[in-house]
């Protein structure tokens, strides 16, 4: 990322110790800007999600539904929104864990336990897509 | 040994000592809304998993969408995305140093509200129309 302070020589660190130490957390800014980025990723997809969604609504069979869900532009959209959507929401609840759970044993805790959260809904999410529409051409 | 004592601190006033403002409640509606988002996904990934499972068990899943209570489920769930999608795109107008003035803050919180309702009824209104 750039550098968009007015004047970086007012720092007291050095390059080489910024460049290296990432500051006190060791990863930069990393969570801050992946946040970011997936929030921005998010938005079109969650726009093609509702509509979807809609779809799906609109036709409740168990074929209809595989029908759907099996088409290749359908399938694609859905694995990119469940991987931009869980990453997104297991840095925003790690915030939120952050702020709030101020006992040590239990922050880490809760920590590890919104990225098994976030796994398993990813995972789960990205086999049944696969698994509905891997092989399966619509004709 | 001397025991430990540990001074009386002044603390900083939390959120009780606060009245409500248009920019407050958004942006705990969008950390609340956040949270709600993050369980509510599970419903998403039950669906697929039962769907992926099979007729019986997608039939059952299925069975709690088109009930009321799954209307109802889904029509909050809508309108808390809604939030905070254009909640979050508040934040990266500030992101970018925009919209930091008093009367752009309150109208943006104020969109917030009013969009997310607005959409909400759209996208139900199309889809009941289109689909």
């Amino acid at each position: 990322m750039a550098d968009n302070r007015a004047d970086t020589r007012v720092s007291m660190r050095t390059p080489l110790a910024r460049v290296k130490g990432l500051g006190a957390s060791g990863h930069g800014v990393e969570h801050w800007w992946l946040h970011r980025m997936t929030a921005v990723s998010n938005i079109p997809l969650i726009i093609a999600f509702v509509i979807i969604v809609a779809a799906l609504a609109a036709s409740p069979s168990y074929q209809e539904a595989i029908a759907i869900i099996s088409h290749p532009l359908v399938a694609i959209i859905l694995i990119l929104a469940v991987i931009s959507v869980t990453n997104h929401m297991r840095l925003g609840m790690q915030i939120v864990i952050e702020d709030y759970v101020h006992d040590k044993g239990l922050k880490i805790a809760a920590v590890i336990a919104n990225n098994f959260y976030a796994v398993i809904i990813g995972v789960a999410c990205l086999y049944a897509i696969l698994k509905v529409s891997l092989g399966r051409i619509l004709v | 040994m001397a025991e430990a004592k540990v001074a009386p601190r002044p603390l900083s006033p939390h959120l009780q000592i606060y009245r409500w403002s248009w920019t407050m409640a958004m942006s705990v509606a969008h950390r609340i809304t956040g949270v709600a988002l993050y369980g509510g996904i599970a419903l998403f990934a039950i669906w697929l998993v039962a769907l992926a499972s099979g007729p019986s068990a997608f039939d059952n899943v299925q069975w709690f969408f088109g009930s009321p209570l799954g209307y109802l489920v889904l029509f909050g769930y809508t309108w808390i995305l809604m939030h905070h999608m254009l909640g979050g795109v508040r934040h990266l107008v500030w992101d970018f140093g925009h919209g930091m003035e008093a009367a752009q803050r309150i109208n943006m919180a104020r969109f917030t509200l009013v969009g997310s309702v607005a959409l909400t009824l759209a996208i139900w209104v199309v889809a009941f129309l289109a689909f």
